[in-house]
């Protein structure tokens, strides 16, 4: 019942007739949430309404995070619909809850919904009601994938074997980018580690560490994945328990052979990955590279040794070739003065023959036999710088200078007496 | 799980809780399976123990038992008003603090402050939160009496951090335990209503009146008292037992220290039996002289052995409300907090002390409420996970006094209908900044006034049929008129404004808004509720 206000007009709308008592000033108790919520109004300065609206925003984006927009709104196929549920393990349970999108990655309160959704869609009553068959079929499968989802551990077991949820690797003969093609796969078989959380493969940037972290970590990957949900049904009659035992048997060694199985197949792809990583092949050349340089780094010492003797060895090779150059060469010169030596000599005996014959044999030609015996002589007798000074001296003298040369020269050699002219 | 817990830390025993996000409260039971610990340390030797295996130590080794050492942290041992343990003997240490000297292995003593105790026994504490958890404990809130100190609470904080728990708040035992009982129930804390907290502890006893006003929790009083609690009561029950001892064996029960033990110990029990089922049996071996001692007792003997200690606690309670300066008639709700508020009589006792429109809450009126013994621990946790997640900062922030000391109303503001009566909309003691709301009508009128009103204070008596006569001793006011049945109802007092809405159509919906905001001014605003209204406002001081 709401409360009546008294009737009545008044001039004015609005009129303060009377202040109110004094308040009094108290502690009040630093408790509860509503106190919080005084405190942080006080400390920030914010008036009632500028809190209710902070709270409101709040408020709302509480009820977006509970729309059902997050699981969408899908339609199984006829093919599910009609499955048998006697068979409901081949069914993807997922689907069948309508999140075959989210997959493992939905969280309680989605099954929940999805659930409820289905339900409300597929209920026999319902399908009844609208007067179609009176089929529960797809009903019983939904109210068995829910059982599964609710149970962690059934869960996970149905997680182990939901192959649906698979991101595969690129066939290997086909041309693909290695991020793109192998970053998804990693990412989805993540959610197998028993470690987390999981390095991710990353792209070209990754540093060496972090490449051999993620190889180091997939190397030894440690999976949770059980493979129950693929066990025959145990028969739990007590008549035949050996029959019973060998179905128990033969299921765990199931198990163990998909185990096997799953974990050669992530070795696989771990292996597969690690042959095919740009990265490493650039990490390799790199390295390659480094050891190259080192290797050169190391052998500096050596090889400057090498040089230097090798520099020495050259210059040793030069000098000696340069001087046998130089011997060859003072030999070829002497050869050459030598053969100038004659020449001139010949000349110079030439000239000395011929100045006394120049000057008509100092007018007596009939001594001429006897001055050229003695210039034959002479010329014998005399050294070769004897032969170029006498000859410089005879050519075009006259007469009393080449036979005064002829003399002294005579004098010199001390043979004066044994000439029959020049004496 | 969180990793913040909340401790309760009493004299007598301690308890300890942890709250989740969604507020579900787990009291945590030590090893030995116990949620309520004694507070209690034993030494044998070289060995240490702690709560009940301590506790039990009190019959065959009361000088290294230390135990009641609570009210002695951050005092020193000449501020001790009163030292009445039993257990070790409180002597004055080498720096003047209170302690305890502890015969330890090979004739050794060891004295042992009252802080090194407090820090052991928070150890305890720690190591059975972190067993239950299974994480390290990153913060606690504990609470202590309202009469601590502010020396008392530094000490203790630095205790407790000593004992590597990190405290965020200390907060006082009655808002705690006022805490809990509000978030049982999610509408609670949103109603304004005035509570009487009495805590009866096992050595002492601590009341409060506590107003709730739109979730925020004002003290108006609060009172103590030493050396009523429990234990009284088992000493009233121990005499008894005694007397009867006496009478059948001819032979003082009380002529040494192990039997006067052993009858205490044995008291506890048929009190706590005598709380839940009408007779208890009561059988000691060898009490005294050899002679065994077997007898029964049922719950009539047992309240009119403790009437006396029972009626103290009773008139305790009325004095806190005396102190407050209210009537018994301005309660609403009384809650009783402790292990000895299982006492059926007790509880019946103080109901009847007040009105029967007040509400008593303990366990044996109503079966929803709590266990007394755990309020203040699970309030402790409640407040620790709300306040997990603000930092340091924020929270010491909040603590200071520009925020925690705030403006209350001193009479309640309302506005009066067309029947003339006054209808609050802020309530005395509410304390402000608030805003306020109250959605009203105008009948088949065009044109309404708002008046704003201070509401006046009065009892409407009725006089009613006598024929229902339930009060006692206890109940003296309604003892003289017993047929009249009194009410607080509040009167439109001083006109403080008036605000006109007019141009309505009939029976239209109208809101009136009151606002107080920090610095005191008053905002009234009236509009009518729909699409692009204009609301009339205006404004009054104090």
């Amino acid at each position: 019942m709401s409360i009546t206000l008294p009737s009545g007009t008044r001039s004015e709308t609005f009129k303060a007739v009377h202040k109110y008592t004094e308040p009094t000033r108290r502690p009040i108790e630093p408790v509860g949430p509503l106190f919080l919520a005084h405190a942080s109004r006080t400390l920030r300065g914010h008036t009632w309404s500028e809190f209710e609206k902070l709270e409101a925003e709040k408020n709302v984006t509480v009820v977006q995070e509970n729309g059902d927009d997050d699981i969408g709104d899908e339609d199984q196929d006829e093919d599910l619909l009609a499955h048998d549920p006697r068979e409901w393990k081949s069914a993807d349970l997922y689907a069948v809850l309508g999140l075959s999108k989210l997959r493992y990655r939905a969280n309680e309160d989605q099954i929940r919904r999805a659930h409820r959704k289905q339900v409300l869609k597929h209920h026999p009553d319902k399908k009844s009601a609208s007067g179609g068959l009176e089929q529960d079929g797809f009903f019983k499968i939904i109210q068995k994938a829910f059982e599964i989802m609710l149970d962690s551990n059934k869960r996970q077991q149905y997680d182990s074997v939901d192959t649906n949820a698979d991101v595969l690797p690129p066939p290997a003969k086909s041309k693909y980018d290695f991020f793109e093609a192998f970053g998804p796969v990693f990412e989805s078989e993540a959610r197998f580690s028993k470690k987390q959380p999981v390095p991710l493969l990353g792209d070209a940037s990754a540093t060496k560490e972090q490449v051999d972290e993620f190889y180091n970590f997939w190397g030894k990957f440690d999976s949770w994945k059980t493979f129950e949900f693929k066990d025959d049904d145990v028969p739990d009659d007590t008549a035949n328990r050996d029959h019973k035992r060998y179905i128990e048997r033969k299921n765990i060694a199931a198990r163990k052979k998909f185990k096997q199985e799953d974990n050669k197949r992530v070795i696989d792809l771990v292996e597969r990955a690690h042959l095919e990583d740009p990265r490493i092949k650039a990490f390799k050349d790199e390295a390659k590279k480094e050891k190259e340089r080192k290797k050169w780094e190391r052998e500096a010492g050596s090889r400057q040794a090498a040089e230097a003797a090798a520099a020495k060895k050259a210059a040793e090779e030069e000098a000696a070739k340069k001087a046998a150059e130089d011997a060859a060469a003072s030999k070829q010169n002497s050869k050459k003065a030598k053969e100038a030596a004659k020449a001139a000599k010949k000349k110079n005996k030439r000239a000395v023959r011929g100045s006394v014959k120049d000057v008509d044999f100092f007018g007596d030609a009939a001594q001429s036999a006897g001055i050229e015996e003695d210039v034959d002589y002479l010329l014998e007798k005399f050294s070769d710088v004897q032969l170029g000074e006498v000859a410089a001296k005879v050519t075009g003298a006259d007469a009393a200078t080449v036979k005064q040369a002829f003399v002294d020269v005579a004098a010199e050699l001390g043979v004066s007496s044994s000439l029959k002219y020049f004496k | 799980m969180s990793a913040v817990i909340g401790i309760a830390f009493g004299n007598t025993s301690s308890s300890l809780a942890v709250a989740n996000q969604d507020g579900k409260v787990d009291v945590i039971a030590n090893p030995d399976g116990d949620r309520s610990i004694p507070s209690v340390l034993s030494y044998v030797g070289e060995d240490e123990y702690h709560g009940a295996q301590a506790k039990a130590q009190l019959v065959r080794n009361p000088s290294n038992t230390i135990t009641n050492f609570r009210d002695y942290v951050g005092k020193s041992f000449d501020e001790l008003t009163h030292h009445e343990t039993v257990g070790a003997k409180v002597i004055k240490t080498a720096n003047g603090q209170p302690g305890f000297e502890i015969a330890r292995e090979e004739g050794k003593k060891e004295t042992v402050t009252v802080a090194e105790a407090t820090k052991r026994h928070l150890k305890q504490i720690k190591l059975a939160a972190e067993d239950y958890i299974g994480k390290t404990i990153e913060g606690v809130v504990i609470t202590v009496p309202t009469d601590f100190t502010a020396q008392q609470r530094i000490e203790l904080t630095n205790i407790s951090n000593d004992a590597g728990l990190k405290v965020l708040q200390l907060i006082n035992e009655p808002s705690a335990a006022l805490l809990a009982h509000l978030s049982n129930e999610p509408e609670r804390l949103q109603e304004d209503k005035i509570y009487v907290v009495s805590d009866f502890g096992g050595v002492r006893s601590d009341a409060a009146v506590i107003s709730v006003r739109g979730g925020i929790l004002t003290i108006l009083a609060t009172a103590h008292e030493f050396g009523l609690g429990g234990d009284k009561l088992d000493q009233a029950l121990a005499d008894y037992f005694a007397k009867e001892f006496q009478k059948k064996y001819s032979t003082n029960a009380k002529s040494n220290a192990r039997s006067i033990s052993k009858l205490i110990a044995e008291s506890i029990v048929v009190k706590k039996t005598l709380s839940n089922v009408q007779t208890s049996t009561c059988s000691i071996e060898s009490l005294a002289d050899g002679f065994d001692f077997h007898t029964t007792i049922n719950r009539l003997r047992y309240e009119l052995t403790a009437r006396n200690v029972l009626s103290e606690m009773t008139a305790f309670v009325e004095k806190v409300v005396k102190k407050a300066g209210l009537e018994t008639l301005d309660i609403d709700e009384v809650l009783l907090v402790g292990g000895s508020s299982n006492t059926p009589k007790l509880a019946s006792n103080v109901s009847l002390i007040f009105p029967e429109s007040t509400v008593v809450v303990a366990p044996s009126l109503s079966t929803k409420a709590l266990d007394p013994a755990e309020l203040i621990c699970r309030g402790a946790a409640l407040q620790a996970s709300l306040i997990e997640s603000f930092d340091e900062d924020e929270v010491k922030e909040s603590l200071q006094p520009v925020v925690v000391n705030t403006q209350h109303l001193t009479n309640p503001i309302g506005i009066k209908d067309a029947e003339g009566n006054f209808q609050s909309i802020l309530v005395a003691e509410t304390a402000y900044p608030i805003k306020k709301s109250l959605e009203v009508t105008n009948g088949s009128e065009s044109s309404v006034i708002i008046e704003l009103y201070e509401g006046k204070r009065t009892v409407k008596e009725t006089v009613i049929e006598a024929e229902q006569d339930e009060d006692d001793s206890d109940d003296d006011y309604s003892d003289e008129e017993p047929e009249v049945k009194k009410e607080v109802v509040y009167e439109c007092g001083e006109l403080l404004s008036e605000l006109c809405l007019k141009d309505l159509k009939p029976n239209s919906k109208l809101e009136v808004i009151v606002n107080i905001t920090q610095n005191g001014t008053l905002h009234v605003s009236g509009r009518e509720l729909k699409q692009g209204a204009v609301a009339v406002k205006g404004e009054v001081t104090f």
